[in-house]
């Protein structure tokens, strides 16, 4: 034991005589928190938008101006002809046309029909759809306010909205637990993976083997710094999100934590396991970067909800870890649901985890045979 | 010249016999982009709606009726506990609970407003909000319905209507596919590339042999040429297979030049392993480059606009995109492939990806010391 | 004697890292075609000083001129003359025999016939011809040694730099590997050789004894025995050398 946490010393020496790698371990957690929470949004504002008006009157000034001062529309150009609108969607400012036809004032006027078309551009669906319905949105409003006086305005169905769990409508109650799920797998997976292979590809693993330390010990003290840093990457993470966007954990921040240590275990494990089959630092590196990263981006429900995937891949993410700890997280942190919700969720991480475990230390038995 | 050849040979050489790397950089992005190119969409296709109906009206079934018909929601269960309704809330069986109170369609009838409750899962704000945009669209509908209905019988005013067509161009049906497949193509070559250029690098340094190489009378950006071109030329084949693959498989469209495309795609590579192999000089170990790449590559990746539009972006995170080949890239593959997008549509791009392509590879070689 | 032709010149060589003086004051000259030793403890400045000649490192302050170029300013004219084997094997592991061979003559410019004409012969002097398509990770420690020293000396550089060639090789093979320096030195080559193997020392023409930076001897063995008035080189190092740091 004493043998073991000497061991376990070196190692945590190794790892903070290396400064720059240490502040880039904490460095890329803030940096994404941050991103996620200043920089990028799933969101249209200013989307550039460009009006072909072939009437010019007063209904269509006023229509344009109620859909430019919005603030999701930006007037990125003022068209002629028809012809300028495959122009200017292909220089890439232009989200989307708005085309008023001719007479359209008049048409609206005597004969209570006008057209306006909104041309957008599908190469990006997302903002395509974005546009077209806070247009419509508007131009329903307008359609509205217009048939107000003949509107006697007691019909109405009024519907009420109440946003559960996150009534402001914050993304961050999105992306916090995303960025831990993903952080998490991704560092602890790497470091384990790339350390172990490392002292295998530099002939140090045969040393440590003939060592009086057992192969388990060197594995565990391998792996220990790491555990013990991926934790405090999980602390410095809920301090943010708690101190920069007012994010607290709603349900039981012991069960938060013991959660988190489960799924940093089966990260770890997977690294051990990628370790296992690397003989060289870069396949470790090249299997948990390349291999891992967009998977777990893609495919963990952090950006994109699974319920939208086609129905495969609800199967297909069954065996992504980061689905299973991305709903505990959510669900204690945002929700503030107990181990009476989540209980399935943890018992398939304790199973991966022991799976990856027995899969690493056979590959282990067979190689020193 | 032919230097740079006999160290370009030899880099191959290298990394086609390692069993694992030689497979991995065609196999690994084809496998993702096959699974994970379908697997994205934006559109929330079935939004699951639990309803409470207290009222039982023709009006509250005509309500229900709407939503059903709607390609956005799905009644998943009616029920008149609220209690169980909370629980399938908390177990993501539902995202919303619709209840219709009482009186609902006496209020209607008798022209009173009528009152409905959304209850709305928003932990995900953004489709939170689509939803609710959604089933606002689905009331106004119902409610002109009703008062077309009252109007007509009362009094048969035209009321002015501005009708709405929209069409999405280049992209009829919003395919997201389409939308995915450049922008997961760039991810892949960006990742490949980059770590390997610069994880070969920093192990030449590890292990010793490029003392052997600073010894001899080798210039340093021949050294630093021939370590970007094998992955320059992989880079490049792993986009013209992934192009094949996705035409084959999801029958992408290709509406401009595919010469413009590879020109823009070489530009960008070369800038990008311009700077794997710049940072690769300030690294000591593959472990410290390894961690450094993957900090650029996140930044980079999630701030170039392919998973979210660019223009809800602040300004200052748009400035920071200047120096983002991935933000460049990534607009100039969807604009050639999809909308067809000319030379001079793209010359900002290409520019601007030039300027990095030349300041990365200057820096690197600069910085890049044969000393021991 | 006759006098010969400097290839090395060094005059009151300084490299010092931070607080650290790696290499104190160095003065000598090597002539063409000699064999000249660099002898001392581990840690005593033999790398620092071989790193310099060759134009890895710049010094601190000093004059150093290698094949009549300055080791300051002109590093990458030096590399043109010289040839360099480091302490730490570093041909490609993952390469084959002809592969590091080919790879080194293109760097330093041999044509395509040249590269094949001396490749042959390179195979042919070292009875390399079972191995030349092996992978170097195969090979055992003396034959990569004797392969390194070969690739080292492929281009006819006029110097080369050799850092402790033999260490760790079993004694035949340093046999064969100090038979091969003599050919090389025959055929006009100048050799720097350090080492801390002191019957090695014997076969040098000159010898320089460093110390803490320093050197504190300089001459042929034979010279260097009488003065000190002992039988090997060995004692004439124990009486004057002490290991760094003691």
């Amino acid at each position: 034991m004493k043998r073991f946490l000497g061991f376990v010393k070196k190692e945590f020496r190794h790892i903070f005589r290396d400064y720059r790698t240490l502040f880039i371990l904490f460095g890329i957690p803030i940096a994404e928190i941050l991103i996620f929470g200043y920089a990028i949004s799933m969101d249209i504002k200013n989307a550039g938008v460009a009006i072909l008006d072939l009437s010019h009157d007063e209904v269509t000034e006023k229509l344009s101006g109620k859909i430019l001062s919005s603030g999701f529309f930006k007037k990125s150009a003022d068209l002629l002809s028809y012809e300028e609108i495959d122009q200017v969607l292909k220089k890439g400012k232009t989200k989307a046309v708005i085309v008023f036809e001719e007479g359209f004032g008049k048409r609206l006027i005597r004969e209570g029909k006008a057209s306006l078309s909104i041309i957008a551009d599908g190469s990006e669906p997302n903002t395509a759809t974005l546009v077209t319905n806070y247009t419509t949105a508007i131009v329903n409003d307008f359609n509205i306010e217009m048939a107000g006086s003949a509107l006697n305005n007691a019909l109405k169905i009024v519907p009420e909205v109440r946003m559960f769990y996150n009534p402001e409508l914050k993304s961050y109650s999105m992306f916090v637990p995303g960025v831990i799920t993903l952080i998490l797998i991704l560092v602890s997976a790497l470091m384990t993976s790339v350390t172990i292979t490392r002292e295998k590809e530099f002939g140090t693993m045969e040393v440590l083997l003939v060592s009086p330390l057992k192969p388990v010990q060197i594995i565990l003290g391998k792996v220990t710094p790491y555990f013990i840093l991926s934790f405090i990457n999980v602390l410095v993470i809920l301090a943010m999100s708690w101190l920069v966007f007012g994010l607290p954990v709603k349900g039981s921040i012991i069960l938060l934590l013991v959660e988190s240590m489960l799924y940093i275990l089966m990260s770890l494990s997977l690294g051990i396991l990628i370790s296992t089959v690397s003989s060289t630092m870069q396949q470790a590196i090249f299997i948990s970067l390349v291999g891992l990263m967009l998977p777990t981006i893609l495919l963990s429900g952090f950006i994109f909800p699974i319920e939208n995937m086609p129905e495969v891949y609800d199967y297909l993410s069954l065996i992504m870890p980061p689905r299973y700890f991305i709903t505990i997280i959510k669900s204690i942190m945002i929700k503030g649901t107990g181990l009476l919700y989540i209980w399935k969720e943890t018992l398939v991480l304790i199973l991966m985890t022991t799976v990856f475990i027995g899969i690493s230390v056979r590959k282990f038995k067979v190689r020193l045979e | 010249m032919r230097t740079i050849l006999f160290l370009i040979r030899k880099e191959f050489l290298q990394i086609f016999r390692n069993k694992f790397i030689s497979k991995a950089i065609f196999a690994v992005p084809i496998v993702q982009m096959l699974i994970l190119v379908p697997a994205i969409t934006f559109e929330l296709k079935k939004v699951d709606v639990l309803v409470i109906d207290k009222d039982m009206s023709p009006e509250s079934r005509g309500l229900i009726s709407k939503l059903e018909g709607s390609t956005f929601f799905r009644i998943m269960g009616m029920t008149y506990n609220e209690k169980e309704a909370n629980s399938l809330m908390h177990r993501n069986k539902c995202n919303i609970v619709l209840h219709i109170p009482e009186n609902f369609g006496k209020d209607i009838v008798t022209g009173r407003q009528a009152k409905i409750v959304a209850a709305i899962d928003a932990i995900n704000a953004s489709s939170a909000q689509l939803a609710w945009a959604y089933l606002n669209g689905i009331v106004r509908d119902y409610n002109s319905i009703l008062t077309i209905k009252n109007i007509n019988n009362s009094a048969p005013a035209a009321i002015p209507i501005i009708d709405i067509r929209n069409r999405y161009w280049y992209n009829e049906e919003l395919n997201y596919k389409y939308y995915m497949l450049p922008g997961i193509l760039v991810i892949l070559v960006t990742a490949i590339g980059f770590l390997l250029a610069g994880l070969n690098m920093v192990r030449e340094k590890e292990i010793g042999t490029i003392e052997q190489i600073n010894v001899t009378p080798v210039r340093k950006s021949q050294f630093i040429v021939a370590k970007m071109v094998p992955f320059l030329i992989i880079g490049l084949v792993d986009l013209a297979l992934g192009l094949a693959i996705g035409k084959i498989t999801f029958n992408i469209p290709f509406n401009g030049s595919i010469l413009l495309l590879f020109l823009g795609s070489t530009i960008f590579l070369i800038a990008v392993l311009g700077l794997a192999v710049f940072i690769s000089t300030f690294s000591g170990s593959q472990q410290q480059f390894m961690f450094v790449a993957f900090f650029c590559m996140i930044i980079f990746i999630l701030m170039s606009g392919i998973f979210t539009p660019y223009e809800s972006m602040p300004q200052w995170a748009q400035d920071f995109n200047l120096i983002n080949p991935v933000a460049y890239l990534m607009r100039v593959n969807r604009m050639v492939m999809l909308k067809g997008s000319s030379f001079t549509d793209i010359s900002r791009e290409l520019i601007s990806l030039s300027v990095l392509a030349v300041l990365f590879t200057t820096f690197a070689v600069r910085r890049y010391r044969k000393t021991a | 004697m006759t006098m010969k032709k400097k290839v090395i010149e060094v005059e009151n060589l300084v490299k010092r890292f931070g607080h650290f003086t790696a290499n104190d004051r160095l003065s000598f000259d090597v002539y063409e075609g000699e064999i000249f030793g660099f002898l001392g403890a581990n840690g005593a400045g033999k790398t620092t000083a071989i790193r310099i000649l060759s134009g890895l490192s710049s010094p601190t302050s000093g004059k150093v001129k290698v094949a009549g170029f300055d080791a300051g300013t002109q590093a990458e004219m030096i590399k043109r003359n010289i040839g360099y084997m480091c302490q730490k094997f570093s041909l490609y592991e993952d390469l084959t025999v002809r592969e590091n061979i080919a790879l080194y003559g293109g760097i330093y410019g041999l044509s395509r016939s040249e590269i094949t004409e001396r490749t042959a012969q390179l195979l042919d002097r070292l009875r390399f011809r079972e191995y030349e398509n092996k992978l170097i990770s195969d090979l055992p420690l003396g034959l990569k040694q004797k392969l390194s020293f070969a690739v080292a000396v492929l281009h006819e550089p006029r110097i080369v730099f050799l850092d402790e060639p033999t260490g760790g090789v079993d004694p035949i093979t340093r046999r064969q590997f100090w038979e091969m320096i003599y050919e090389t030195a025959e055929r006009g080559i100048t050799i720097f050789v350090t080492t801390h193997y002191m019957d090695e020392a014997e076969y040098c023409d000159r010898i320089s004894i460093m110390n803490d930076g320093r050197i504190v001897a300089l001459d042929t063995p034979s010279n260097l025995k009488k003065q000190y008035n002992v039988s090997s080189v060995e004692e004439v190092f124990i009486k004057i050398a002490r290991p760094a740091g003691s």
